[in-house]
């Protein structure tokens, strides 16, 4: 009995130290837990899930599959996977190549098909189905808009892909929302000097604009670039957006009076109507004594394919190019290269890109709150991202850097060598007063969903 | 005076791509009786015949060279078409008039899909309701399209006309109208085309004995069967024919519209309402809205058009086709009783 009373005894200290223990611990445990509460999606296994809502299906697929590839090498070497790619040139950093914040990275897919209704709808899903902490991707600026609202609501970081209308950060911006790539104003300011130093003064300009949120600001900051520059524009036309058969559109070109045609169109429509600016023998005419000039003022290396010959000594602006010779774009070039056989289009790099720029912020700020992740986001300058010194600038969560004017190249040594670097334009020259395209950014949501 | 000229010229040369997928339209509904929703895929389908033989005539050979690399570190490949390789000039000959040649093997393609597509699917669809056809129809639109994306991706691929054809026609110095006027070359030859076709199957129906039975047949089917005439094979080679007309117009149409997998569906809209303005089961009438809605819809694009009626170039032929249904119930040249029931 005593031995029986001296064993329970012993066993009842035992016990009741380990619920001491646990009890004394009880407050922190659920301290911890209701952080992890507070905010949406917060990560409580080993894991941490990222969404990427890219263009799987229509128009844009094959921009979506190049993001698509890009995450998913971002994810590889966040995990310390592969070799490195731009975590080796990127900096400052803290990524350690152990995931984020200790936790392995995983991914979730939707398909935007560059539907506004269809890309809100598979974030919704990637958020409160598969428990995605961030949202990022989309080829778009309609897209980036409607899911930068979503993610707002949702009190979810949303990390743009390819959006390139003023309105992204402009009007429309959200506390939420970030953007690495370029906008139209950019795109404006950038090529400016150089289509002053190109085509001189004195021309008349034909604008062709796709009719979305996109075309109009890039028309509005070409327009605004050129008229500075001295040229006077002739005309303004908005086509719908997936016209096809431009022709209707750019036979009155002909005889306008305009000596440069300004291409605001993307993606097919700009495949489109390049092609059959270039066969009205545009390209061939002499207007007002000067030869006649076409421009396209936003470039893509995968719409470059496909505009074909066309494409070749045709002035534009670009995100980023393979071609560029600094480390960290070969270090890329190379990871991704060695990956998958192809050289990273601008989207692909944007994407890895706001990967990276999105996993450092949580490590930085020790959490995957998104007011934690926007606050070191803001202001966050960086370089070895392939776009040399660059600043995620507080007041609109607009990235600036510098920005590359091309050229179709004419003599292209491989299937992938199509645009030529003319100038890289230094970031002091494309920035600008973020007060000028209005909006409000509001504050961060990062309450619980 | 210029621009009207030349908005007739686009017309002309869009009004013939809905003119020949009308009247592929037609020819499937007039005899078959079937609405086809994949005929716009099929349109697609001769547009990629002329991708495929592109890729195959450029078809390369690639040499490594060690001492070159890529930015990724692999040897750099050196790439030479095949053709070129084995038959010198002619190679570089049949890859420049790829798009021409492609209609030699877009033919028989085409008439096997068409067959095989009849055969296989149509004809279970016969007795159905039209909505039914439709339905079915448009789902192996959806799965051609799919399959299409698959192996070829989304983004369109560009096809270059002949160098020959390249360029632009000066049409303005041909008429003493000065030099304003300029057309591409490509265009003209597709309009060209497009009539050579339309008139080539006009006189197959018209002229020969096979046509007859089927024109016939189109008429009235049972009393041509009663004559011991196995009509039902005859619709199956017209609905073949109908591909054949639909996939040749696509793979022509590769220099002005790189093709992607959806071109179909954007021209099928339109050519519905093509058939219908036309007047459902009438060619002449499938042509004759076709060439008609075209130059309608470049007019309606004119700056000076849409300075008084902004938007009207996306709306026209829709208007128009309300205007004429509500005048003509039957459309310009359509028959009585056909879908009527």
């Amino acid at each position: 009995m005593s031995d029986k009373f001296n064993d329970f005894s012993r066993r009842s200290i035992l016990k009741a130290g380990a619920a001491s223990a646990f009890v004394a611990s009880t407050p922190m445990f659920f301290i911890s837990g209701a952080n992890a509460a507070e905010y949406c999606n917060s990560p409580t296994g080993s894991t941490v899930t990222l969404g990427f809502n890219v263009p799987q299906t229509g128009a844009y697929a094959d921009e979506g599959a190049d993001e698509l590839r890009a995450y998913k090498l971002a994810v590889k070497h966040l995990n310390g996977e592969g070799d490195g790619g731009m975590m080796n040139t990127f900096k400052p950093s803290v990524l350690k190549g152990n995931g984020i914040l200790g936790k392995k990275v995983a991914f979730v897919t939707g398909d935007t098909q560059t539907k506004s209704d269809a890309a809100r709808a598979s974030a919704k899903r990637m958020i409160e189905k598969d428990g995605a902490v961030m949202i990022t991707g989309g080829s778009s600026s309609g897209v980036a808009i409607a899911v930068q609202g979503l993610c707002q609501e949702a009190g979810i970081i949303f990390m743009a892909g390819l959006t390139h209308s003023n309105d992204t950060t402009g009007k429309d911006k959200r506390a939420n929302g970030f953007r690495h790539f370029f906008n139209a104003y950019m795109s404006g300011a950038a090529l400016g000097p150089v289509l002053e130093k190109e085509y001189g003064k004195e021309r008349q300009a034909y604008h062709l604009t796709a009719d979305y949120t996109w075309g109009w600001t890039q028309e509005e900051s070409m327009k605004n670039t050129t008229e500075a520059l001295g040229w006077k524009t002739t005309k303004t036309v908005k086509t719908p957006v997936g016209a096809g058969d431009f022709s209707q559109y750019i036979t009155p070109v002909l005889n306008s009076g305009a000596d440069v045609l300004i291409l605001n169109h993307y993606g097919k429509d700009m495949i489109n109507s390049l092609t059959q600016a270039v066969q009205f023998g545009l390209r061939d005419k002499q207007v007002n004594g000067k030869n006649f000039e076409i421009v396209v003022p936003l470039f893509s290396r995968l719409m470059a394919q496909g505009a074909g010959e066309s494409i070749k000594g045709i002035l534009g602006s670009t995100n980023w190019n393979w071609s560029l010779k600094d480390d960290a774009s070969q270090a890329f070039v190379k990871s991704f290269g060695a990956e998958y056989g192809t050289p990273p289009s601008m989207a692909a790099h944007t994407c890895y890109c706001q990967a990276l720029l999105y996993a450092n912020a949580c490590e930085t700020a020790g959490t995957f709150s998104p007011e934690g992740v926007a606050k070191s986001l803001e202001g966050f300058k960086f370089d070895g991202l392939g776009n040399g010194a660059t600043e995620y600038r507080a007041e609109d969560h607009q990235c600036f850097k510098d920005v590359l004017v091309v050229r179709g190249n004419q003599n292209p040594t491989s299937q992938f060598d199509l645009l030529e670097v003319v100038e890289i334009t230094p970031r002091s020259q494309v920035e600008y007063d973020w007060k000028i395209f209005g909006g409000n950014l509001g504050p961060v949501n990062s309450k619980a969903c | 005076m210029d621009a009207i000229f030349l908005q007739i010229l686009n017309g002309l040369d869009k009004g013939g791509a809905y003119a020949l997928i009308a009247l592929g339209l037609t020819l499937a509904f007039g005899t078959l009786g079937v609405v086809n929703f994949a005929h716009g895929a099929l349109f697609m389908l001769g547009a990629f015949c002329a991708v495929a033989f592109n890729k195959l005539v450029s078809l390369q050979q690639i040499v490594l060279d060690p001492t070159k690399t890529t930015a990724w570190g692999t040897p750099l490949e050196i790439k030479t078409p095949y053709v070129e390789a084995w038959f010198g000039d002619f190679g570089t000959f049949l890859i420049n008039y790829s798009v021409p040649f492609s209609i030699l093997v877009t033919i028989p393609i085409m008439l096997i899909i068409g067959i095989v597509m009849e055969r296989g699917l149509i004809r279970h669809f016969y007795n159905r309701p039209h909505a039914d056809q439709i339905l079915v129809t448009f789902g192996l639109a959806i799965v051609l399209e799919e399959i299409i994306k698959h192996f070829f991706g989304a983004n369109p691929i560009p096809q270059s006309a002949p160098d020959i054809v390249s360029g632009s026609a000066n049409i303005g110095l041909w008429l003493g109208m000065g030099e304003a006027i300029v057309y591409p070359w490509w265009r003209l030859v597709y309009f060209a085309f497009s009539a050579v076709v339309i008139f080539a199957v006009f006189a197959f129906l018209q002229f020969t004995t096979y046509g007859m039975v089927v024109r016939a047949g189109m008429f009235d089917r049972h009393t041509v069967g009663l004559l011991g005439i196995n009509i039902q094979k005859r619709f199956t080679v017209i609905f073949g024919l109908a591909a054949v007309v639909a996939g040749m117009a696509g793979a022509m149409y590769t220099p002005i519209y790189p093709p992607d997998y959806a071109i179909g569906m954007q021209f099928l809209v339109l050519s519905f309402v093509v058939v219908v303005v036309g007047g459902m089961g009438s060619l002449g009438g499938a042509v004759t809205a076709g060439f008609l809605l075209g130059i309608l819809q470049s007019f309606a694009s004119m700056n000076e058009i849409k300075s008084i009626f902004p938007g009207i170039d996306q709306i026209i032929i829709y208007l128009v086709a309300v205007i004429i249904l509500l005048t003509l119930p039957r459309g310009l040249l359509g028959r009585k009783g056909v879908m009527e029931d």
